[in-house]
């Protein structure tokens, strides 16, 4: 909060803050706007009142209705949630047991071993797909979901990693130590101390891997092909835009629909999740 | 019944030779303190005796049973961290509680140990909270007691009041020692404080660079130091030093520099005749200088200019300029001293201490 006078305030504070809301929250906005306008407005904006795109006298949820009744969205959302689902459980399971390793355990190259995995992280998913094009072929994996849940933690994986090994290194070597002076094995005491005391970090990675699964598109979009088995994000865009015809509204209705379960994941566990990017444990 | 036996201890870390052939004989309900300037090794020896660092060569013996290749769970010790280490998401009990679950106590015997140790420590009414909404003291109070309802073998102590302020830490100090008495467990403590490692231990080691200096009751390391490096060590304000050259003459020996000529006291002639012509250090300690009588020797007096005057309440340091030396004297509190004044010490002639200038062993 800025100090001192009103003006300083209102310039330093209130209107930045303001502006960067306004700009974060238009795009949702210009989402639900456009999933209720009626196409008549959407298409000849002069049956708008006053040609306003910002908002309309005659809202609908036919798009809506449509999108579910018409298209298989739902489908999508259920393949889009069991695919993000498993993919973040592998991942978030093999990304802690490294991350502890990695961070915990000595043992030769465990440094470089480190970086070599962040290093896998950043080699571009476009540059990635085509080998494992082939490698899906070869297991005839393509066009089912075991397509994505085998491929999403080949970049959620040394994510989760690198996160939780700096989430370990900042629980106090002690703790652990203590527990096993106390008769734990390390493996008890990683599960009855390292592991309760990470929940922060350990949800962070779940919601950061669940949005990463939730909004893939690249390998969605190259290795499921028929309608029935698409994700959301591919789903929507391949088959709500026709050749040069877009169903604005329809597009819309799925973007907004589609983002509902990824907001609902962050605003439940909004409190944990700042809490390990801004702080640490304190003992 | 436990006796601890560190026998040719060694560690290396890579480069470092952090601990350097350590033998230690711990007797059974002993409270032993190592104390030491950081990086002397002594936190590292108790890791090893604790079981959180391997041990490169060497044996550690827990009542004649060779321990070193035992896991820290199977050693029946009981540790207590500088940081207290208290689980965060536990409360007090579940916090005591942990290593009696998970040697698989039963119930009514885990809350009855609970019980009993937080009545010792006066920490019954905490037993609900979480760490975090104690303060300083109580924590080190939680993690004494998460040590004492195992009932162990053998305490190890890791400077646990070093995160305390100073007031705590000399109340925390009293208890542990009491707590120690009634308990009769054998205790090893490392600190880097020496007025704790005088006050708590039965006995003290003392140690630098991965070297044991010296091992002995307090009073004995105190009044008798094997070297220069635990003269100096031990006491507050630390011993005076000066380089004075021996010399023979009249039948007596002497030891002078330029500011001080002192006759050596009939019990260091013997031991310093080897010397005669050669540089060796004096050593004195503050409260064995006092400021000259007509009765003193004038040969164990040498004159001074003060340069700093603190008054303690129950002493007054003096810092005093001899020749090129400066030297601290503690002086009753009734002496009247300014700075620049000039006056007589004379020193206590049994007190003196002589080192040798190359291997700095006690002469």
């Amino acid at each position: 909060m800025v100090e001192g006078a009103l003006w300083r305030r209102w310039i330093f504070f209130y209107i930045p803050l303001t502006a960067f809301v306004v700009s974060l929250l238009f795009p949702f906005y210009w989402m639900i706007i456009t999933t209720v306008r009626p196409d008549g407005e959407l298409y000849r904006p002069w049956n708008a009142p006053n040609y306003s795109p910002f908002w309309t006298t005659n809202p609908t949820l036919s798009h809506i209705r449509d999108l579910l009744t018409e298209t298989l969205f739902s489908t999508w959302m259920l393949n889009t949630m069991i695919i993000s689902i498993a993919a973040t459980l592998i991942s978030l399971f093999c990304g802690l047991l490294a991350g502890y390793a990695l961070s915990r355990l000595k043992f030769p190259f465990a440094g470089s071993l480190g970086t070599a995995i962040f290093i896998t992280y950043l080699v571009p998913q476009t540059l990635l797909f085509i080998p494992l094009a082939d490698i899906i072929r070869n297991f005839r994996l393509g066009d089912s979901p075991w397509a994505l849940i085998l491929t999403y933690p080949t970049f959620l994986i040394p994510f989760v990693t690198w996160l939780m090994m700096g989430y370990f290194k900042s629980v106090p070597k002690e703790l652990e130590e203590c527990a096993r002076i106390d008769g734990a094995t390390r493996w008890k005491a990683m599960v009855y101390i390292i592991f309760p005391i990470a929940v922060p970090g350990i949800l962070s990675a779940g919601i950061f891997a669940f949005t990463l699964s939730w909004n893939e598109f690249l390998y969605a979009l190259v290795f499921l092909s028929s309608p029935a088995q698409k994700t959301v994000p591919v789903g929507v865009t391949s088959e709500l835009i026709r050749g040069d015809v877009f169903y604005w509204g329809e597009l819309m209705a799925g973007a907004l629909l589609g983002s509902i379960p990824v907001a609902f994941v962050y605003s439940f566990f909004v409190e944990h999740y700042v809490a390990s990017l801004t702080g640490s444990v304190k003992g | 019944m436990a006796e601890v036996h560190i026998q040719n201890l060694n560690k290396k870390f890579d480069e470092v030779h952090a601990v350097k052939d350590v033998n230690l004989g711990i007797r059974d309900k002993e409270f032993v303190v190592l104390v030491g300037p950081s990086g002397c090794g002594k936190t590292t020896t108790l890791r090893m005796v604790a079981g959180l660092e391997s041990i490169t060569s060497g044996r550690i013996l827990i009542d004649d049973k060779v321990i070193n290749d035992l896991p820290p769970m199977d050693r029946d010790i009981a540790m207590v961290f500088q940081n207290y280490a208290l689980y965060p998401h536990m409360s007090v009990y579940d916090n005591m509680a942990f290593g009696l679950k998970m040697r698989k106590f039963d119930r009514a015997d885990i809350a009855r140990r609970v019980q009993e140790a937080a009545e010792i420590l006066g920490i019954h009414e905490l037993l609900k909270r979480k760490p975090r909404q104690l303060s300083g003291g109580q924590r080190q109070r939680v993690a004494l007691g998460r040590a004492i309802v195992r009932h162990p073998q053998v305490f190890l102590f890791d400077e646990p009041l070093s995160n305390l302020d100073a007031k705590l830490r000399v109340q925390m100090r009293v208890e542990l020692k009491k707590l120690h008495d009634r308990l009769g467990t054998t205790a090893i403590y490392v600190t880097h404080d020496q007025v704790e490692a005088m006050t708590l231990g039965d006995r003290v080691v003392v140690m630098k660079d991965g070297f044991v200096q010296q091992v002995g009751e307090p009073l004995e390391l105190y009044n008798e130091p094997a070297n220069r490096f635990v003269a100096g060590f031990l006491g507050s304000p630390s011993m005076n030093f000066a380089t004075v050259k021996v010399s023979q003459e009249n039948g007596s020996i002497w030891a002078a520099n330029a500011g001080m000529q002192i006759k050596a006291p009939p019990q260091c002639a013997n031991r310093l005749s080897r010397y005669i012509g050669q540089e060796v250090t004096l050593g004195i300690r503050p409260e064995d200088l006092h400021v000259a009588s007509p009765t003193d020797a004038p040969d164990l007096g040498f004159d001074v200019v003060v340069e700093v005057v603190e008054k303690l309440g129950s002493e007054i340091l003096l810092d005093v300029a001899v020749g090129s030396d400066t030297m601290v004297a503690s002086v009753e509190p009734h002496i009247r001293a300014n700075i620049h004044d000039q006056m007589r010490l004379a020193l206590n002639p049994e007190r003196l201490h002589f080192f040798d200038n190359s291997s700095e062993m006690a002469i």
